[in-house]
């Protein structure tokens, strides 16, 4: 289980090599997620997004979550990368990855680990708009989300 | 025992931490934010709507009748919204 929380970029593709190199067999299937910065929020022009987190309980909301999603799937390993600080728009702000022999477990897990990572990992968004920093509000659909886990 | 605060109820309170040391009264989550509320304005502004706060006791999700003791590290902040 690899989990950073870093202010700078990150290549995806360097991250998922180290995710395969460091699972206890040859994965058959690595999944990946990324999440980038969009241009817009309810249809208003976005020009920077500023991400907050709460250093030493994120790691460890991430952990659980990584440790969480081994128990229900058979993975090999898994990776999640989450920035924070100031991003612009089309900026990588997460990835997460789950490496597996077969593909479904490493398709569902990297979905779960989103999903748990939406609601469950305290980072918070602030968005950039027209010059005024506004913090984004939690979404019902992110926590109704999890239900279909059936945790 | 140390508070944190993040997003908006940091800017709220206008404190990013605090140190207190627990009044003996206070024995739960939800008896911490009346001893809070109670002594500035700035927090009761910024508790005025429990509903829309999340709180973790010792970097684990708690909630308002979570035990909490002298040496704990107490966290308030909105639903997150991260990914």
């Amino acid at each position: 289980m690899i989990v950073k929380v870093q202010e700078k970029d990150f290549i995806a593709e360097d991250e998922i090599q180290k995710l395969k190199n460091n699972c206890m067999e040859t994965p058959g299937a690595i999944n990946s997620f990324i999440g980038y910065v969009r241009n817009f929020s309810n249809n208003k022009k976005l020009t920077s997004l500023t991400i907050e987190h709460y250093a030493g309980m994120t790691e460890k909301m991430l952990l659980e979550i990584s440790a969480k999603a081994s128990q229900k799937w058979p993975l090999l390993g898994t990776l999640i990368i989450h920035r924070y600080g100031k991003l612009n728009i089309g900026d990588q702000i997460v990835l997460a990855a789950s490496a597996s022999l077969h593909r479904n477990a490493a398709f569902e897990s990297t979905q779960f680990i989103m999903d748990y990572l939406k609601t469950q990992a305290p980072f918070w968004k602030s968005e950039e708009i027209n010059n005024q920093n506004k913090w984004v509000l939690s979404r019902k659909e992110d926590e109704q989300a999890l239900k279909k886990w059936g945790d | 025992m140390r508070i944190l605060y993040f997003s908006w109820l940091k800017e709220k309170i206008g404190l990013n931490s605090q140190e207190i040391i627990k009044p003996k009264n206070v024995e739960t989550v939800d008896d911490l934010i009346t001893f809070l509320t109670e002594k500035s304005e700035k927090h009761k502004n910024a508790f005025s709507d429990l509903n829309s706060i999340k709180v973790s006791v010792n970097q684990e999700f708690a909630d308002l009748k979570t035990k909490i003791n002298e040496k704990d590290e107490i966290a308030f902040f909105p639903p997150v919204t991260g990914g």
